[in-house]
């Protein structure tokens, strides 16, 4: 099982901001998990946007990374407070 | 010092105990942040503040540490609000303090810069009409390259 994290915009499209998945075994890198959840709420595109950035177990990574260590994954669109 | 909470940021107790935290300063610079009644699209009723723990306090300790090691500071504060945030309540507050006043006033320049852009942090806007995200502008990366350019020299 891995966390996924939602945040921002995000949200709007997932209508959750966190959820445990159990993921098909050829899910293996973060860019295809990227796919695999855009598929899965309704191909939107939302989660494939290049400015969405991915974390696992928060450290910013690319979508090249494998996830079969990651405990937490979480997509985040630009941010900024103040 | 580093705060991120939910619970109202009161500007004035936190500048007084942050002035006592640095007797031997000549200057101190503070900047608050409030929520906007009006935004461009309509009246505000409401700010929502999603962070992500430890990546969001993690970024901003580094940041203050960026400071430290630029200017010499003696003391540093930045507060951040997150959770639900009505009109005209302080969203941020950033304090520095130094010797002169010329390296609190860029040290605090640069931490709003980086609290703007870089920190994790998503915003969302709820007016009349609806709710949307807010994301950085172009002229906040405009400010905070900055800082990047003095770095290269």
């Amino acid at each position: 099982m891995k966390k996924v994290l939602y945040f921002g915009r995000l949200t709007d499209v997932t209508g959750i901001m966190e959820e445990r998945l159990e993921l098909p075994a050829r899910i293996e890198t973060a860019g295809a998990l990227r796919q695999w959840l855009d598929a899965r709420f309704g191909s939107t595109g939302a989660l494939l946007d290049p400015t969405v950035r991915v974390a696992i177990d928060s450290e910013i990574t690319f979508d090249s990374a494998p996830i079969a260590e990651a405990e937490e994954i979480a997509f985040m669109p630009p941010v900024g407070g103040g | 010092m580093l705060v991120v909470s939910s619970d109202p940021i009161h500007t004035s107790q936190a500048l007084r105990a942050f002035e006592t935290r640095a007797p031997n300063a000549g200057g101190i610079v503070s900047f608050s942040g409030q929520v906007r009644g009006q935004s461009d699209l309509g009246q505000v009723r409401m700010l929502h503040l999603q962070a992500y723990s430890p990546m969001t306090e993690n970024g901003i300790t580094k940041a203050i540490e960026t400071a430290n090691a630029r200017w010499a500071l003696e003391a540093v504060q930045v507060n951040h609000r997150i959770g639900d945030i009505a009109p005209g309540e302080t969203i941020v507050f950033v304090a520095t303090a130094s010797k002169h006043r010329r390296a609190a006033f860029e040290a605090a320049d640069f931490l709003m810069d980086y609290l703007k852009t870089e920190a994790v942090f998503w915003k969302k806007e709820t007016i009349d009409t609806g709710t949307h995200w807010i994301e950085p502008r172009a002229e906040d990366y405009t400010d905070a390259s900055r800082w990047i350019k003095r770095d290269q020299g």
